[in-house]
């Protein structure tokens, strides 16, 4: 513990942003245990104290992350490529967004697109499609066979005669 | 002998032509997916447990242990034949079996860890099947503030014994317990931390936190990681007989594997996987053939893999008898039980043996299944294994997001999905563990009603935790679990400080 001085080097980001994420999480539940109605009966432990309990803990643990921040050696930052991770993420809003106007079949059509691109697949004009149809396929075994209910577009109403 | 008749009444059920179709499908596509690299089991059940949801109850448990058993077996040929473990179980059959593969003995690597799965799967479902009537006997006598001790000693020993930081792994704890609290309060009916959210009322569902960190997580972190980096598949020459010397080997092994990989798996605590560790070790120490260790010795595979697959039948004693999952692919069986209204534990044998017996004999169906199955099919998993990697992926996600969409349909869902995995990105980027986030999700609530009911009996008295001797117990030794490993890391810490700079390039 005593092999380096703490003030000679930045403190822990990841462990500071670790904190300071525990710390909200931890007067979020608190704020909204205090909204309840504190109706205990004979156990003295209501719907709210559990939470409180846990409320607690988060803030203790938002403490030993903001100590460990100053006392403990940074771990070296994984070196990640953001664009990949984005053309992902953006892929699952897209799904998340058409999968009502348009259907399964589309929606998830472009999230496999999106994820091919990620994964160094670049040219959309072949992954779309292929996307598409295997998302179909896929409604179409699903929907049909395992009777899931999947959200049916136009394409998926063709085949399925909806 | 109770245990045998039961059983032998579930094997004559299970012989049922559908449901063994069930086990067939089950096991196979338990294969298929678990055979894809970087799923591990309990991405595989998560995965497929849509596939399930339009069965009766019996089918679809059937048809889920298959997956479980498949998902286990297809993970060591990637692990084999990739050097790429979807689980921290299965690193260790990497260490040997992909030296093995290396050195053009992969078919006898292979054959070992099925020969040894199935051994150790058969052994260890027939000790489950004795086992467990004792145990429902032991936890019908469990008062509430007993099973909360037991949930306290599962949520130590799944987050903080066993990772690199007991601060990294209590966070994921609580993260997942801080989940838990969204929904409906089940004992007095008041809506928690729901913000008016009408898909927030009925909690977080465990599926879709397990598919978002595990599938979506692991997703983002290898496109992340960017690069060609394909893993190079190593092909599968001469024969996939073992040899007479090999059979010589593997045997002891497969057993000690067993004996090992057992009792581990079957306590109601977490770390399943040190079977695999402890197997190691000993072959390591055992064996004839010092020199070939690290070079893909044979034992080095048999042993762990034994172990692997007969803690994996563990720790459903734990999960059936007592509604206890000690590891993310138990929470996530746990979940699937839970769609039917189902609620392992004492009560689920007293209330549906039927289902029960059949599902530890369909158990035993699954993994002779995967004998006869696998071998002959060898090339055709391997064919899965070259599937480039964008396609791989997107298929992933396009499974990942259709469980999601087949369980709920709505757009508050597939938020949620996504804000979970690019958490559980976050969260492996930095080097916190998954598992105790899903464990502590399913656990949570259960806990919390176990502790209330204990102090509703006590009017409140909070010593009343420590007042009956198996809850005093199983408190003070998660206490230890929590405290001993924390001196240790603190005594090894200047090495692993020192350790972390020399890696430091």
């Amino acid at each position: 513990m005593s092999g380096f001085n703490p003030s000679q080097r930045r403190p822990d980001g990841v462990a500071l942003v670790t904190a300071a994420a525990l710390g909200a999480v931890a007067v979020l539940i608190w704020t909204d245990a205090a909204r309840l109605p504190q109706d205990a009966g004979y156990s003295g432990v209501g719907p709210a104290d559990v939470p409180r309990w846990i409320a607690g803990c988060l803030g203790g643990l938002a403490l030993w992350s903001l100590v460990a921040a100053f006392r403990e050696a940074p771990e070296a930052p994984p070196r990640q490529a953001w664009g990949p991770v984005l053309w992902i993420v953006a892929g699952l809003l897209a799904q998340l967004v058409l999968l009502q106007p348009v259907g399964f079949s589309v929606a998830t059509g472009l999230l496999f697109a999106c994820t091919a691109r990620g994964f160094g697949k670049r040219n959309l004009m072949v992954t779309v499609p292929v996307g598409i149809v295997f998302a179909l396929a896929i409604h179409l075994v699903f929907a049909g066979l395992l009777k899931l209910s999947l959200p049916a577009g136009p394409l998926e109403n063709l085949f399925l005669g909806g | 002998m109770a245990g045998f008749d039961l059983l032998m009444q579930g094997l004559v059920a299970a012989m049922d032509p559908m449901l063994l179709l069930y086990a067939l499908i089950g096991v196979t596509l338990g294969t298929a997916v678990g055979v894809l690299p970087g799923i591990g089991p309990a991405l595989t059940v998560a995965l497929l447990l849509p596939v399930t949801y339009g069965l009766d109850p019996a089918g679809s448990l059937i048809m889920f242990a298959g997956i479980y058993y498949g998902g286990m077996y297809g993970g060591s040929t990637t692990s084999i034949l990739l050097n790429t473990p979807g689980e921290s179980a299965s690193i260790i059959t990497a260490l040997e079996g992909n030296k093995m593969a290396r050195a053009g003995r992969g078919g006898p690597a292979l054959a070992t860890a099925a020969i040894g799965s199935f051994v150790a799967g058969l052994i260890a479902t027939l000790l489950l099947a004795f086992l467990a009537p004792s145990v429902v006997k032991i936890a019908i006598a469990f008062g509430p503030r007993d099973y909360f001790a037991l949930m306290v000693l599962a949520f130590v020993t799944v987050s903080s014994a066993f990772g690199d930081s007991t601060r990294k792994g209590l966070i994921s704890l609580f993260v997942g317990l801080s989940l838990a609290l969204v929904g409906i309060d089940q004992l007095s009916g008041q809506a928690r931390l729901a913000y008016g959210v009408p898909q927030l009322l009925d909690g977080i569902e465990v599926t879709t936190l397990a598919v978002a960190m595990f599938a979506l997580g692991e997703a983002l972190f290898v496109a992340g990681q960017g690069g060609p980096g394909e893993a190079k598949v190593i092909a599968v020459k001469g024969s996939v007989w073992m040899t007479r010397k090999d059979w010589a080997r593997s045997w002891k092994p497969w057993l000690r594997g067993t004996a090992l990989g057992f009792p581990i798996g079957a306590m109601p605590a977490g770390g399943a996987e040190i079977g695999t560790f402890l197997s190691y070790a000993t072959e390591k120490r055992l064996t004839k053939h010092p020199e070939e260790f690290g070079n893909g010795a044979i034992e080095g595979v048999a042993g762990p893999e034994a172990a692997n697959n007969a803690s994996a039948a563990g720790t459903l004693v734990p999960l059936l008898t007592l509604g206890l999952p000690t590891s993310a692919t138990a929470a996530i069986m746990l979940a699937g039980f839970q769609q039917f209204g189902l609620q392992p534990g004492p009560l689920l044998f007293a209330t549906n043996p039927d289902l029960v017996w059949s599902l530890i004999a369909s158990l035993l169906i699954a993994n002779a299944m995967l004998l006869v199955l696998n071998l002959p099919l060898i090339g055709l998993w391997v064919r899965l294994l070259t599937i480039p990697r964008p396609w791989l992926y997107a298929g992933i996600l396009v499974f990942a997001t259709l469980g999601t969409i087949g369980a709920n349909p709505s757009p508050v869902e597939l938020f949620m999905l996504l804000c979970f995995g690019v958490m559980g990105y976050l969260m492996r980027l930095y080097g916190f563990p998954i598992a105790p986030v899903v464990v502590g999700l399913i656990l949570g609530p259960m806990a919390e009603q176990q502790l209330r009911r204990a102090l509703s009996i006590s009017q409140g008295d909070l010593t009343t935790l420590v007042a009956s001797p198996v809850s005093a117990v199983l408190l003070a030794l998660a206490f230890l679990a929590l405290v001993v490993p924390m001196v240790l890391r603190m005594r090894g810490k200047g090495q692993v400080l020192t350790q972390l700079a020399a890696d430091e390039d």
